[in-house]
């Protein structure tokens, strides 16, 4: 039992109340978003060292023990993301402070935030499958409303298709939990592991688990994708950074989660279909990224291209593999944020998302290309930057499983990024200057601060791989070796 | 009750493909319903008391699916009221409650 687990659930729910009462103090939102996401790092720091030393962290809401209450798990994998999670949006919102626009602040913009962070902590900490999907509910009303506020004709089209979208796949969550609840007879994700590793993982097991994945893969983007580029090209700069590096992962962390713990035994099938999966998401988001001339789709695609090759590692179900995958989602959830601040800043100052339109911006904001050029780098995973050892480790972790065409997919889709990527910065920043100081269309000021941390953390991550390694290993091993993750929740006796 | 289920999912599905925005919504909220009940027969429809200590009853009705259903309806209740206002300001806004209308144009 440890109070602590609950404390990055309920303090951004708390104080997005406090925002709806006082709604027209912008200043205390602003003060007050801050403050949320400062105190949820600080927890999840404290969390990271009581993990460490004590091994992983429970609570039992209410009082009820694990098989019949909602427990609450915090191991590593989960705290890592948290603190990402909380790190990335923090800069996400000091950039919204500058861009996102008075109208969007009075109505609710960061008491939705605060909402949204609330149901991805939770869907992070549970540790019940019915939980989750309340907590993906309260993640995706927030963005849903996210997504429309403001109320732009593009807006309201693509909200549209998204919250179909989404509502089906919940509906189906919702299908696949019915199932699962009546073969086992449980919802604790500890026990249903338990008892899935008793009778077996066979035919209408298996099938139950292809619906969880079809779900999850909706939820992440992976491989049923065809909604995100649209969607996230629709939203508002600071609002799409949140999503690419928040929501997606939440689908991620869902597959990972539940095919570590419950659905691990038959990997031959499961994972391989998962690589598959993972494969042909990367070659049409690279596909996507290579054929278009517009910053936004440019880089949405190149969100589509990341899930891939997280789940590529994940797949491949081998010591390295996993590991590259947990440094490539942190790292992923970094970069992707920044990516798409720098793309927005870029549409911000000259008016035009199309590369055709504009050139030469290096001379007016350098810093902005440095940061566009590190970005890049580390988008592409060139050795000091961050990008690096996630892929050095997912490649060689899909080699040793023998899955070599997935990691040459890997490879060669990370050649079509850089070169995606790369298109950008050079149309945008090099060439003659077309922009007159005169007739700029916006200022990047205040802009710059929160991606220029951005960068330095990706930077960091990347030199100070050393300093995470042995974090990130007991993540591994907590996926690795459900063990650990029944016996703290179940307690030794297990039922 | 699996049959009904699969009546509701099939309506729902013939809705949610057909081109008006109220319908698809329609759609979405009886499959939602379809999933509830699915949610009701899947955990067993038994008879017996309720599950309470006092009461001396040999035999307990499972009192979990009542209460995951409880919320998902709720859920299920949020989400649809959110999109009907949506897309009735959808509706205002782009002047059409025609999907096929929602392409994206060339010049965005």
């Amino acid at each position: 039992m440890n109070n602590w687990v609950v404390l990055p659930i309920v303090m951004p729910i708390i104080s997005g109340m406090i925002m709806v009462v006082f709604k027209n103090n912008i200043r205390l939102h602003r003060f007050l978003s801050l403050l949320t996401l400062g105190l949820i790092g600080i927890v999840s720091v404290l969390l990271l060292g009581q993990i460490e030393t004590g091994g992983i962290q429970t609570l039992y809401l209410g009082g009820w023990q694990a098989p019949f209450g909602i427990t609450l798990v915090a191991d590593m994998f989960a705290v890592l993301l948290v603190l990402v999670g909380a790190t990335v949006t923090f800069c996400c919102l000091c950039y919204a402070f500058s861009s996102i626009g008075n109208d969007r602040e009075r109505h609710y913009f960061y008491a939705l935030c605060l909402f949204l962070i609330a149901g991805v902590n939770g869907s992070f900490l549970t540790g019940d499958i019915f939980n989750l999907f309340v907590c993906f509910e309260v993640m995706l009303v927030a963005s849903y409303v996210l997504i429309s506020i403001g109320g732009t004709r593009i807006q309201l089209r693509e909200s549209f298709k998204y919250i179909l979208i989404n509502m089906l796949s919940s509906t189906l969550f919702l299908v696949a939990i019915a199932y699962l609840y009546s073969l086992m007879g449980t919802l604790n994700l500890a026990h249903l592991s338990v008892r899935v590793a008793d009778v077996g993982q066979g035919g209408v097991i298996a099938a139950v688990a292809l619906l969880f994945l079809i779900v999850f893969s909706i939820k992440a983007g992976l491989f049923l994708f065809f909604w995100l580029p649209g969607s996230y090209g629709a939203a508002p700069t600071a609002i799409a950074a949140i999503f690419a590096s928040l929501l997606t992962k939440v689908g991620i962390y869902a597959i990972i989660r539940l095919f570590s713990l419950v659905f691990y035994h038959e990997p031959a099938f499961t994972h391989l279909f998962i690589g598959v999966l993972a494969g042909v998401t990367m070659v049409l988001g690279a596909m996507g990224a290579v054929a278009y001339w517009d910053i936004k789709r440019i880089i949405t695609y190149n969100v589509v291209v990341g899930i891939g090759f997280i789940l590529a590692g994940f797949a491949s179900f081998t010591l390295v593999g996993v590991r590259g995958s947990m440094y490539y989602l942190l790292h992923d959830m970094i970069i992707k944020a920044l990516i798409i601040l720098l793309g927005g800043t870029i549409i911000h100052l000259t008016g035009t998302g199309r590369l055709r339109d504009m050139s030469g911006l290096i001379r007016l904001y350098p810093q902005l290309g440095w940061m566009f050029f590190i970005a890049a780098f580390s988008l592409a995973g060139v050795p000091p930057l961050s990008g690096f050892p996630g892929k050095v480790f997912i490649t060689a972790g899909t080699f040793e499983a023998d899955y070599f065409w997935l990691g040459g997919i890997g490879l060669f889709t990370s050649l079509l990024v850089l070169y995606s990527i790369m298109k950008i910065f050079m149309s945008v920043f090099w060439g003659y200057t077309n922009l007159a100081t005169d007739n700029e269309k916006g200022t990047a000021k205040g802009l710059l601060p929160s991606m220029a941390f951005l960068t330095v953390l990706t930077i960091a991550l990347g030199l100070g791989v050393e300093g995470i390694h042995s974090y990130i290993d007991l993540a591994v091993e907590g996926v690795l070796n459900p063990q650990a993750y029944i016996g703290a929740v179940l307690g030794s006796g297990g039922y | 009750m699996s049959i009904v289920v699969g009546i509701l999912f099939a309506i729902g599905t013939y809705l949610i493909l057909s081109k008006i925005f109220l319908r698809i919504i329609l759609g979405t909220s009886i499959i939602g319903h379809g999933a509830n009940l699915l949610l009701l027969t899947m955990g067993g429809l038994k008879k017996g008391g309720p599950p309470l200590r006092d009461l001396q009853e040999l035999s307990f009705t499972d009192a979990l699916p009542q209460a995951l259903l409880l919320t998902a309806i709720v859920i299920n209740f949020a989400t649809t009221a959110l999109f009907l206002v949506l897309s009735y300001r959808a509706y205002k806004v782009l002047g059409t409650d025609d999907v096929g209308e929602l392409r994206g144009y060339p010049d965005e």
